[in-house]
């Protein structure tokens, strides 16, 4: 039942994220451009649905809505639709519409499903590094799960060439330099800006519990992230490794990025736990 | 209803690759001629519109006659006169009349009448053989109208059907793969090596897609050298092949060698060098030139011409299927396009109609003569103002109506005017 503005706007953002999804599949198979125009129209609606219904939000519980897990999974959906938007404004990427749409529509579903009661903020988390932290770590994550579906769609695209079995998808694909192209952009801009949320973190780990680093889980597996996002950058711009394997190390790394987001909040102990308290 | 002659209709008069060979297309073609083929057929007065379309697979002269008949048989004679051909090579030619007409040139414009289906090259020539007639001045409403037609026809099908999306030749099946590895082919570079036709023909396709380098290798250098040059490329040896393996993105193979010229262990060694940048290799030797093995290495592509040939089979099933939908839509348009011919039988009608109460009004006043001679001038003249107006008023409103239905759409129009002519007992057409 929905009960508040906030859960309405928040559905009627899924309506539109669900009906972008199958103007996006329907394009993928019709290839009519038109259609693609119109599901991206109907995308930036819920862009600015999602928006208003997160302000609602934060008007509501006084502080920025990052705290548990349904803010921050709805959170990622916005940042993932939005960047994608932005991004086929700069340069269209044929058919990533119809990868990042669904999986977007996912998210705010799963969120959706999620206890999504407004708590006190606990002291801990009173300071201004919430808003920074928190917005700044989740859109490192929406970049690094584009490139993730980048990957997917380069390792579809390769295995029609490489198999010659050239069906109805390697005509839907782009290029695999053009998919290997922007996998190596946003995988940089992803891991700058993860950089950025690390460092932002540890100096609010200072200021509310007076040490930057302390091995809590959370923060060990953050760092196993970054390292492995690190190499697959590392090995990109020295020798030269791109395609099936930098697609297949993007996969894999974006497995571990599940497992810190999610995992350590829901099965280890630790600061980052609030998740597993407040529900 | 008798058909009547002087309905002007839409003709075609016309020789293919399917029916006539080059010889006699050629001398249709009337490049010679003294006199150009447009003022030619203008000037046999036996047509009020006209237009020649020649290109190197079909000659076609489109035309709207009002006796067709007639207008037929003698562009006919006149053209193969002129051509130097004599009346037996009428068999060679094709002639359409009215919706076969209309039919054809959609079929034509949209490519689905030519030698390879879904080639594009045909709607420009189309166009520029309107363009001259338009110049010449020899079309008029129903040329003018029928040849748009024919362009948009076209373009719907383009848009609407994927008759022309995928390449049916072996050179244009290795740019169109080379494009969906590397996207843009600008900036890469492109090794041939041998200097078969085929290879030559894709190292040009791929040339004019935007490959930059280009680098010929060939067991005789001087060859090797001449291909270089023609193609503005590099010559090598064929020991220089290693090297080159570093540095080129594209390489097509085309030797008469006998072993392999390029082996799996080459182009693993050469992957490090490269930073593992994509090789996208097409063998199209027979027996092959590149170790098939050569595929299952990372970020390598290798296709030999039995994958090249099963790509370009593929896509002309598809065609074939496209096409299908294509000549649906030629249909359909050719169905809207005769009724609006039919339309313009609107104005012959209306007159129709007019003349006919006006021979009734002055048929009936006649008849009256006997009772009216006593009047005076002025009230002769009362009474002819009076029918005259009574019968204006009485047409007023079907005129009207037989008019606007012109507007609102094809189909209305031909009930109203079958109707009319009915209920009227005129004849639409003269």
């Amino acid at each position: 039942m929905i009960k508040t503005l906030y859960e309405l706007l928040l559905t009627g953002t899924l309506c539109l994220y669900t009906l972008a999804t199958v103007v996006f599949l329907v394009q993928f198979i019709t290839l009519k451009k038109r259609m693609e125009r119109a599901a991206a129209g109907i995308l930036c609606a819920g862009v600015l649905f999602h928006t208003i219904a997160i302000a609602v939000r934060w008007a509501q519980a006084g502080h920025i809505p990052l705290v548990h897990m349904h803010e921050s999974l709805s959170f990622l959906s916005l940042v993932m639709v939005a960047g994608f938007l932005s991004a086929q404004l700069k340069k269209r990427l044929k058919s990533l519409g119809a990868f990042v749409t669904p999986f977007a529509s996912v998210l705010l579903a799963v969120a959706l499903t999620q206890e999504q009661r407004i708590v006190p903020l606990p002291p801990a988390l009173q300071s201004i590094w919430l808003p920074i932290h928190a917005t700044i770590s989740i859109v490192s994550y929406a970049i690094f799960t584009i490139s993730f579906l980048i990957a997917v769609m380069y390792l579809m695209q390769e295995r029609q060439i490489k198999a010659k079995k050239l069906s109805g998808i390697f005509q839907r694909l782009p290029s695999l330099d053009g998919l290997d192209a922007i996998l190596g952009r946003t995988l940089a801009l992803g891991f700058a800006i993860l950089t950025l949320g690390i460092i932002t973190g540890s100096i609010w780990a200072e200021e509310a519990w007076g040490a930057y680093w302390s091995w809590d889980p959370k923060e060990t597996w953050s760092l196993v992230t970054w390292l492995l996002y690190a190499a697959i950058l590392h090995q990109r711009f020295t020798i030269g490794w791109r395609g099936r394997r930098a697609a297949i190390m993007t996969i894999i790394a974006f497995f571990v990025l599940i497992f810190t987001f999610l995992g350590v909040n829901l099965l280890i102990p630790g600061e980052h736990s609030y998740a597993t308290r407040l529900q | 209803m008798p058909q009547d002659s002087n309905r002007p209709e839409i003709l075609l008069l016309g020789v293919n690759h399917k029916t006539a060979g080059v010889g006699i297309r050629e001398r249709l073609a009337m490049a010679n001629s003294d006199i150009p083929a447009l003022q030619f057929f203008s000037s046999l007065n036996v047509c009020d519109e006209v237009v020649f379309l020649s290109t190197c697979n079909r000659v076609e002269v489109i035309s709207v006659a009002s006796s067709a008949e007639n207008a037929l048989s003698k562009i006919k004679l006149h053209w193969l006169e002129k051509s130097g051909l004599s009346l037996k090579d009428a068999s060679n030619l094709y002639e359409h009349k009215g919706g076969d007409a209309i039919r054809h040139l959609f079929r034509v414009a949209s490519s689905l009448d030519s030698m390879v289906v879904g080639e594009p090259q045909i709607l420009g020539q189309l166009k520029d053989a309107y363009k001259k007639a338009d110049e010449a001045r020899t079309t008029g409403t129903i040329l003018n109208r029928l040849m748009h037609k024919a362009f948009s026809v076209a373009k719907t099908i383009r848009t609407e059907t994927r008759i022309a999306s995928n390449a049916v030749s072996i050179s244009y099946a290795a740019v169109e793969l080379a494009k969906k590895i590397f996207g843009e082919l600008k900036g890469k570079r492109a090794m041939l090596i041998g200097a078969g036709e085929m290879a030559e023909l894709a190292a040009q396709h791929l040339m004019t897609n935007g490959v930059s380098k280009l680098i010929v290798a060939n067991r005789t250098l001087s060859r090797a050298v001449e291909l270089a040059e023609k193609l503005h490329g590099k010559a090598i040896s064929l020991d220089e092949i290693t090297d080159a393996l570093n540095e080129v993105d594209i390489v097509i193979s085309s030797t008469g060698a006998p072993g392999y010229v390029i082996t799996a262990e080459q182009v693993k060694k050469a992957m490090r060098p490269r930073k593992h940048n994509l090789l996208f290799l097409i063998d199209i030797a027979v027996p092959r030139d590149i170790e098939p093995y050569v595929n299952d290495i990372e970020n390598v592509y290798l296709y030999d011409i039995d994958d090249l040939s099963g790509i370009v089979e593929t896509n002309k099933a598809e065609r074939e299927k496209e096409a299908l939908k294509a000549e649906r839509i030629v249909e359909e348009e050719v169905i809207k396009f005769v009724s609006w011919l039919k339309c313009l039988d609107i104005v012959p009608l209306i007159q129709n109609i007019q003349k006919k109460a006006e021979e009734t009004r002055l048929k009936e006043l006649a008849r009256s003569q006997s009772v009216l001679k006593g009047l005076t001038p002025e009230q002769l003249k009362a009474i002819d103002t009076l029918t005259r107006s009574l019968v204006q008023k009485i047409l007023h409103d079907p005129i009207i109506s037989l008019r606007k239905s012109h507007s609102e759409g094809e189909e209305q129009a031909l009930v109203l005017m079958d109707a009319a002519s009915r209920l009227f007992g005129v004849n639409g057409t003269k």
